[in-house]
């Protein structure tokens, strides 16, 4: 790994400053970045620890949202929604493994953007609102595809407000191996209606499955998705699966998700 | 270079560390601890799990620098006081839990934390847990044993084998 300068900022106003410097980088739990940086796939001269800024670490239910600040661990979003809103805390719970949900972060995860990571899903398909050192971003408009978001240079994610639905269910079909979700799906019931948001899948990064959504909406059975086609055109093809593998797999998880909620 | 100070096996260390030091080359080549092993160096293999603050972490992939003002727990902080095993470390050797030893420092420090949590974790518990720790000899199925039976259960290999 090349060397780099680590800096501890204990207030996010001092954090944004040092990442005004050119080749800075916001770290975070370091679950994805520390290996690639290994990997020399990354090679930041400055890294911006935002783990010692305790107002970014919480989690704080309030009527009907459940508020998690960025540097907020896997495992502590796991214990501590479990009550108000357990279909996120169970995918918080699925994470990696137990020594990776102790580390890595929500607003890592979420200003990464793995085209297979799990959070992107709980985001999208709460329709949640991301907070920002400057400004609130809907799901809805941060994920730009694989590994882009809205995210300017330095901005960090401070926050994230997840409105607590009905009921919802992350089914994940796991990559053995990498443990990543080789195609999941996050369906929550919303009184306006359902939403479907899919991982793993797609070339172009976390998406909703909006045909499932209206059908769901209307009809919340897994019969509703039965005879819908997932297009596979933009599906990731690899050695795990075929596109046309994934697009089926979308739907036999949003299937066995609102089979669990019914 | 940073200097860094933490309490080691209840022990004050201080060194001085690159921004790039990981904690398990701190451990292993500053303190001379080397019961922490590198496997995999992908965060893949759990081999490298320690504590710190009480909670399990890959010590491969987390900056010493980070561990600095924290506590933090290896294998060699885990015997009893008198140096005997400790309950864990003895079920593993009682039920033949590891066969080379590679991956145990970090299987040990896992069902530490585990059995924390869930004094009484069913086998599919221990199984979800170890997720992240990777044994290439024993094919686990004496680890679940060992750390079922350090649980104070019993250990029904039938169960077991037919898993």
């Amino acid at each position: 790994m090349h060397n780099f300068e680590l800096v501890k900022p204990t207030s996010i106003e001092d954090a944004v400053a040092a990442l005004k410097e050119e080749e800075a980088q916001p770290y975070s739990g370091g679950q994805t970045l520390l290996p690639t940086m290994k990997a020399r796939l990354a090679a930041p001269t400055k890294l911006v620890s935002l783990l010692g800024i305790d107002e970014l670490r919480y989690v704080r239910i309030e009527g009907d949202q459940v508020h998690v600040g960025g540097a907020t661990t896997h495992a502590t979003v796991a214990r501590e929604t479990k009550e108000a809103y357990p279909g996120l805390a169970s995918l918080a719970a699925r994470i990696g493994d137990p020594a990776v949900r102790n580390r890595g972060t929500i607003g890592g995860s979420l200003a990464n953007n793995d085209p297979s990571a799990c959070y992107p899903a709980a985001a999208l398909g709460s329709g949640a609102t991301i907070k920002t050192d400057r400004r609130e971003i809907a799901a809805d408009d941060f994920f730009e595809g694989m590994f882009m978001t809205a995210l300017e240079e330095g901005e960090i994610v401070t926050g994230v407000t997840f409105p607590i639905p009905q009921a919802a269910r992350y089914e994940k079909f796991i990559q053995p191996a990498s443990r990543f979700p080789l195609t999941a799906v996050f369906v929550a019931k919303y009184d306006a209606g359902v939403r479907v948001a899919v991982t793993g899948a797609s070339e172009l990064g976390v998406f909703r499955w909006t045909e499932a959504e209206e059908a769901l909406s209307k009809t919340f059975s897994a019969d509703a998705v039965k005879d819908l086609k997932v297009d596979d055109a933009d599906m990731i093809s690899d050695l795990h699966g075929s596109g046309a593998y994934r697009a089926h797999l979308t739907k036999v998880m949003t299937a066995r998700a609102v089979t669990a909620l019914s | 270079m940073n200097d860094i100070k933490m309490k080691v096996n209840g022990r004050e260390v201080t060194g001085s560390v690159e921004g790039r030091t990981l904690l398990v080359e701190f451990l292993r080549n500053d303190l001379r601890l080397t019961g922490t092993h590198v496997g995999c160096d992908t965060s893949q293999c759990g081999a490298c799990l320690v504590h710190v603050d009480g909670e399990v972490v890959k010590a491969c992939s987390m900056f010493a620098a980070e561990a600095d003002g924290r506590e933090v727990t290896t294998i060699e902080g885990m015997a009893n006081a008198d140096g005997s095993l400790n309950t864990i470390q003895q079920a593993f050797q009682d039920h033949h839990g590891l066969q080379c030893g590679f991956c145990t420092p970090g299987m040990v420090m896992a069902a530490t934390t585990l059995l924390r949590d869930n004094p009484k974790p069913s086998e599919t518990d221990i199984r979800e847990y170890l997720d992240g720790n990777i044994c290439r000899c024993t094919g686990y199925h004496n680890i679940v044993k060992a750390i079922m039976a350090a649980s104070g259960q019993e250990v029904d290999r039938a169960a077991l084998a037919a898993e």
